[in-house]
């Protein structure tokens, strides 16, 4: 039931991931964050067993940073995919992850991009994917309104366009969801997509 | 469904006159669902030695880095680059040593020996090698491809003439398979040059 997809625009790439945190039939909470800010300029929308998910992106997270502090520079986007691949792919055939990763990057030499690493680390760099049930509408209205070169706008549009279609035909359809957005500004929270809000806590 | 037609592939080389052409569909797949439409299955592993491989995307990814890694290793022990015999000899001791928990490939492996005399092979997912004087084949539309090379093919074909039998034996092969397709990738290799060509055929 979980959804992720991204695409890649005009010197950006998105990323949208709901917010629901699901164990059976209850939902623990609508407002969690499966969008990781790997470092400055890279994403990581992962979806799948929810422990795995944490404690395999804050792995990597970890990991990342590691060698920026060791090398004094940070990875490029395919190289933090390509390792995250190795990571998933060593475990595989010991103590698999069940985490769908899609990590969006920003790097100034070659502008953006977007890999698609499932949880059997299959690594594919993609102008646009998605996982989970939401896929199955995702990637076809993707396909039909995605050109290259989308602008910030154009690209909010679609993937409202998509989160619309989720919410009115996925049968167990998260009701929120969370945008994030990378270009050479960086990584950063772009926009929350709510129908469903938490009741406000008061102060103690 | 088998493992090995998780993510569906094609894959065919046949051997011409001091020439070999190798092809493969341009699929990737998640069983039902096509994740992308420009999946390289073909990797070069030296000018005159070419290596596809078919089957569960993850381990063919995993097996390619491995080869990478010992073909580097020959080139800086040996100062020359593998034969094809040798090579596929390489390949299949590497999957049998995982016999009881095997890589889900299926190579092909096609090369210019000494005398620039083609070599074709391929091989199960346990290394057992088959080597052929006219094509090979591998991949979820095999049984296919097994049919349209032995019709088409013909012995000492010039390279030009070798392309479009390779290409007319692709395509009219994964028509027939759902899990592969969407276009084709076709490396015509001869002494002097490497032509590497992208087919456009039916897109679904």
């Amino acid at each position: 039931m979980e959804c992720v997809f991204g695409l890649v625009g005009n010197g950006f790439a998105i990323v949208a991931a709901d917010t629901s945190a699901v164990h059976s039939i209850l939902v623990h909470k609508s407002n969690e964050d499966k969008i990781m800010v790997l470092d400055s300029h890279k994403l990581v929308a992962a979806s799948g067993e929810s422990g795995d998910r944490v404690q395999f992106t804050e792995y990597i997270q970890k990991n990342v940073a590691l060698y920026q502090f060791r090398n004094g520079i940070p990875l490029t986007t395919a190289a933090a995919a390509n390792f995250t691949r190795g990571e998933l792919a060593t475990a595989l055939r010991k103590n698999p992850y069940f985490v769908n990763i899609l990590l969006a990057g920003y790097d100034k030499e070659t502008g953006p991009s977007l890999y698609y690493i499932d949880y059997i680390a299959t690594l594919h760099k993609v102008d646009k994917g998605a996982f989970g049930y939401g896929s199955y509408f995702c990637l076809s209205l993707m396909d039909r309104h995605y050109h290259s070169g989308m602008t910030v706008d154009e690209a909010i549009e679609l993937v409202d366009k998509c989160i619309m279609e989720i919410r009115s035909r996925l049968v167990v359809a998260p009701p929120n969801f969370v945008i994030k957005i990378v270009d050479k500004d960086g990584a950063r929270e772009y926009a929350w997509r709510e129908s469903v809000k938490d009741t406000a806590v008061p102060a103690a | 469904m088998s493992i090995f037609e998780y993510n569906g592939s094609a894959l065919v080389a046949m051997v011409g006159k001091n020439c070999f052409a190798i092809a493969s569909d341009r699929r990737l797949g998640v069983q039902l669902q096509t994740i992308a439409t420009d999946f390289q299955r073909i990797s070069k592993i030296h000018d005159r030695l070419f290596l596809g491989l078919s089957g569960l995307a993850t381990d063919a990814q995993t097996l390619y880095q491995k080869l990478v890694f010992r073909h580097k290793l020959y080139l800086l022990r040996e100062e020359r680059d593998m034969k094809p015999e040798t090579f596929a000899s390489l390949v299949s001791a590497l999957l049998y040593e995982k016999r009881f928990g095997p890589f889900f490939c299926q190579p092909v492996i096609a090369g210019l020996g000494d005398d620039d005399k083609p070599f074709i092979c391929t091989m199960d997912s346990i290394g057992a090698k088959e080597l052929a004087k006219d094509f090979v084949v591998a991949g979820t539309a095999s049984e296919s491809l097994y049919g349209a090379c032995e019709s088409m093919f013909k012995e000492n074909m010039e390279p030009e003439e070798l392309f479009e039998t390779v290409s007319q034996a692709l395509l009219s092969s994964v028509d027939r398979d759902c899990l592969s397709g969407w276009g084709g990738h076709v490396y015509v290799v001869t002494p002097t040059e490497v032509k590497e060509r992208i087919l456009k055929g039916r897109m679904d």
